[in-house]
């Protein structure tokens, strides 16, 4: 069957179409496009919405809402969303940015999906027409989520976004991995909260739990973050690809969390 | 299937065209329209060969569904010389033997325009990132660097 | 630029007008504007699309083919399996009696590479044809397979290719391609310092931007064109016409555009068979290597392993060279034989050594079959010799450009091939490459000639 696509008015209606066998959301089309171009002919139907809504960036104080079908691009250059810039900017070449959404990078399997890794430190809320879901639980799940992401939100962090990627081509590459990190600090320079989200070391973002909490009371010194580095890897399962081989990816994660955290 | 009719304006001219849906913009410009300036090298989004501006913004047209582009302002190499006066660009490219086998060549044209467009005079590192997402196998990129470098430097003596 | 006239300025009238002069090329114009014709910017009304099932194995024995449920899909116009094609055992070779004939236009009995191709199908989209090759039944018996040239060379091996019945090429000088010149092993009983070292490489691909491909457009009277990317238009022509058993006349070719090559466009794999279904259909084809096709499929640079015993004396001197080399054809010989040959005739390198050995091999192993890029059967020994000359040089504590000039070829000099040196220039190159990157070497080396012996 050939591919054909429907364009809805409404979020509500493009998910009633989506019930259909068959069918697919299009968000950017860098993967989906892509995919039936390479021979994928799993999808016969592409689904869209124009809600408006879904193209929406929302910034009261610290708390951020940004519609589903926003790009990359739009991210990087949005003057509130500074501390995202650098996520965003990840992803891609400037074609590719002008092209991605949000809502897609949730679905991009590794080694893609850079920015939701920054969204997955940031804790971000997903929501769907059927409520709102943590991102942690919302990834578990993505592969049975049939409805349209609308939107996510989170709360910009007090003391900024460390973001990293590492890809061998510059400035341009696909992932070897990513990190982001949002810590908080008491007065004494200790960590007192740290969410750590890593890329391309499970199949899809993660959070660095045993990390997370090796952190806590010590301070960003190298003697500080050595027993943090140390259990970097734990529970990961990388991926194997062209770009790095999954020993690779756990041999350097520590390498690069410890730039991230010293920076 | 029954086709349906998209509309924009390519290079500044009207255009209508009966496709089916589900056609990316690349073979809709290549195959309908004809406008072969845009190249299929990978239609993954990986080499860059099919960029197009639509609306001022760089766009790949094999991942882009040509249906999404009604109402569209569409750019592409062919469009750029005009009455056979070449586009400082092209100019350029031609000076700077950025060229050789020619296949990415349309593509690097549109991604330096996008970025003179809006960085009149782009440092060398605003150039690596803006032809970023394009592939030349052939020139080892440095002539193209120097290229777009040299086409923004004429337009600047030019506007002065 | 620079030229630097000083350098034969004896052998030469110094009344040069092209040479040294930039020119324009007469292709940039088109490039730049986009009007440049490239083989797919071609629309014919009714094209069909031609895409392959390939193999998904190995090495395998085809047990049956059943093609019946994707004839009956939406769109198939026709479906081509080894019967359709007149001559389906070829080599690119035979043009210059280089067989036997080894490889199939579409398997028949046996896949030998994963990615070989098995069944053509020709529909009316793309996507039709997509569809229809998952619905193509291919029944497989899974044979073992083997890799590592070296696997490949030991008896009781699997034969990879019946049509050589062992898995290497016989030259008419048996097993190996061979140089003998002067007694290497006198050679290396005499030096002061032997050394022998091992250098591999992996298959590589050339990833032109454009991929492979070819459109044929019917023109009546049994006649065909092919726009083709070929960058071997008349070795392409006429091995099209031995595969399909028709005369070149009816064959008209058209190409010279290349969206890139590097040397992988000189194989002759999409045109035969797209010219066959078009001959077959009555209508324009298209055949045209998905990027991942281009990258899986298209022959790659042959993996190579090189084996280098030198011998040296402590004043620098190479006494004795013996080369093994070994080229990993793939599954089919496509160039290879030629690049292994080449291997042999590019050993000892441009030195002038009185003792040298060479055997080459050109290996058949279940890898895609690889061919012709840049320099095929020289580049890779390059790289084996001149890592090995600095290995010998730091071995002989010498400085590693002095170590070359002392060994560099010189007019006149015999080469191991006993062909006498002719036009070397190596000495007035290396004096030159040791100006440019400030790298000085003592005076009488500055002073040597590539002609005048003993200066
Ligand atoms: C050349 C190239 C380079 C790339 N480089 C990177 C990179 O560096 N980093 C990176 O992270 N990614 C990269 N990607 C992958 C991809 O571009 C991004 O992940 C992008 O964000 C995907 O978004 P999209 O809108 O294009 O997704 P689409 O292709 O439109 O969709 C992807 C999947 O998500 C689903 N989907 C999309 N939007 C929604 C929604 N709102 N609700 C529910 N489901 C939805 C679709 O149904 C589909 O299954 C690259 C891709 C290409 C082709
Ligand atoms: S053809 Fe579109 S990016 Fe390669
Ligand atoms: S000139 Fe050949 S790919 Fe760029």
């Amino acid at each position: 069957m050939a591919l054909a696509l429907q364009t809805f008015s409404t979020v509500k209606d493009a998910n009633a179409a989506l019930k259909a066998a068959g069918t697919r959301y299009l968000g950017g089309g860098t993967l989906v496009v892509r995919g039936a171009n390479e021979g994928d002919v799993s999808v016969s139907s592409l689904i869209r919405s124009t809600e408006p809504a879904l193209s929406a960036i929302t910034v009261s104080g610290d708390n951020v809402r940004i519609g589903a079908s926003l790009t990359m691009a739009a991210i990087a250059g949005h003057p509130n969303l500074v501390a995202l810039a650098r996520a965003a900017r990840a992803v891609g070449g400037p074609a590719i940015r002008n092209m991605a959404t949000v809502g897609g990078n949730l679905f991009a399997p590794a080694p893609y999906g850079d920015f939701t890794v920054a969204l997955l430190a940031l804790d971000a809320i997903v929501s769907t027409e059927g409520g709102e879901k943590p991102i942690e639980t919302f990834l578990a799940k993505r592969q049975s989520n049939h409805a349209i992401v609308t939107e996510v939100g989170f709360t910009l962090p007090a003391e900024g976004l460390r973001f990293l990627k590492v890809s061998r081509v510059k400035p341009k590459g696909v992932s070897v991995l990513s990190i982001a990190a949002v810590l908080e600090q008491a007065p004494d320079g200790t960590v007192s909260s740290a969410h750590i989200a890593l890329g391309c070391m499970a199949d899809r973002p993660m959070r660095a739990k045993a990390a997370e909490e090796a952190l806590l009371g010590r301070k960003l010194t190298s003697d500080g973050i050595a027993p943090a580095l140390a259990v970097a890897s734990d529970g990961t399962s990388p991926v194997t690809d062209p770009i790095a081989s999954a020993w690779y990816r756990n041999e350097v994660l520590p390498v690069h969390l410890g730039r991230l955290l010293l920076a | 299937m029954a086709k349906i009719p998209v509309q924009f304006t390519l290079n500044g001219a009207e255009k209508a065209e009966f496709i089916d849906s589900g056609t990316t913009l690349l073979h809709a410009l290549r195959d309908k329209i004809g406008d072969t300036s845009p190249k299929g090298g990978c239609h993954q989004g990986t080499c860059g060969a099919c960029s197009v501006i639509i609306d001022g913004e760089l766009r790949l047209s094999c991942l882009t569904l040509a249906e999404t582009c009604n109402g569209a302002a569409i750019t592409t190499t062919s469009g750029l010389s005009q009455g056979g006066v070449l586009h400082p660009l092209q100019r350029a490219f031609l000076d700077a033997f950025a060229t050789q086998c020619g296949f990415c060549t349309p593509g690097m044209i549109m991604a330096a325009k996008v970025l003179l467009d809006h960085t009149p005079d782009p440092s060398r590192d605003e150039v690596v990132e803006a032809l970023s997402g394009n592939i030349c196998r052939c020139t080892g990129y440095e002539p193209i660097i120097q290229a777009v470098l040299t086409a923004a430097r004429s337009n600047s003596q030019n506007a002065a | 630029m620079e030229l630097r006239k000083s350098y034969f300025a004896d052998q030469r009238k110094d009344d040069l007008h092209e040479i040294g002069q930039p020119r324009p090329r007469s292709d940039s114009p088109g490039h730049v504007t986009g009007k440049t014709a490239y083989f797919a910017d071609r629309n014919f009304p009714g094209m069909l699309h031609l895409k392959m099932v390939r193999s998904p194995y190995h090495h395998a024995r085809i047990r049956s083919i059943d093609t019946s449920e994707a004839q009956m899909h939406p769109g198939v116009v026709k479906i081509l399996t080894a019967k359709d094609v007149p001559h389906n055992v070829y080599t690119i070779l035979i043009l210059i009696q280089i067989g036997p004939e080894d490889e199939t236009v579409l398997a028949d009995g046996k896949v030998r590479w994963k990615g070989e191709a098995v069944v053509a199908v020709l529909a009316e989209t793309e996507r039709a044809a997509q569809e229809a090759t998952a619905k193509v039944k291919v029944d497989y018996e899974v044979l073992p397979a083997v890799f590592d040239m070296e696997e490949a060379l030991k008896p009781g091996a699997p034969v990879v290719n019946e049509y050589h019945g062992r898995n290497y090429y016989l030259y008419d000088s048996g097993e190996c391609r061979k140089v003998r010149f002067g007694d290497v092993e006198a050679g290396f009983a005499g030096a002061d310092h032997v050394l022998e070292q091992t250098y591999q490489s992996s298959p590589i691909e050339h990833a032109p931007t454009e991929t492979t491909g070819c459109i044929v457009a019917p023109e009546g009277n049994d006649r065909f064109t092919c726009y083709t990317n070929t960058q071997a238009m008349f070795f392409t022509l006429d091995n099209a016409s031995i595969i399909l058993q028709m005369p070149g006349n009816r064959l008209h070719f058209v190409g010279g555009t290349v969206g890139g090559g590097f040397g992988g466009k000189v194989d002759v794999i999409v045109e035969p068979i797209a010219i066959l279904g078009a001959k077959l259909t009555g209508r324009p084809v298209s055949f045209i290597y998905s990027r991942e096709e281009e990258m899986q499929i298209s022959s790659p640079r042959a993996a190579e392993k090189v084996v280098i015993k030198d011998g040296a004396m402590k004043d620098g001197r190479i006494v004795a060279r013996k080369v093994t080399g070994y080229t990993d054809a793939g599954a089919y010989s496509r160039h290879s034989p030629y690049g292994a040959q080449k291997g042999a005739g590019h050993y000892p390198g441009p030195y002038t050594i009185p003792n040298v050995w060479i055997d080459t091999y050109c290996v058949y192993t279940n890898r895609t079959p690889s061919s012709a890029m840049r320099g095929f059967g020289v580049t890779i020994g390059d790289f084996a010799l001149e890592v090995q000359m600095d290995k010998l040089a730091r071995l002989i504590g010498m400085d590693p450009l002095e170590f070359r000039f002392i060994n560099a070829y010189r007019d006149g000099d015999m080469k191991a091939h006993r062909q006498p040196t002719e036009g070397a220039a190596l000495i007035e190159c290396m004096q030159e490459a040791s100006r440019a990157a400030n790298w000085p070497v003592a005076e009488k080396f500055m002073a040597m000639s590539s002609y005048a012996k003993g200066a």
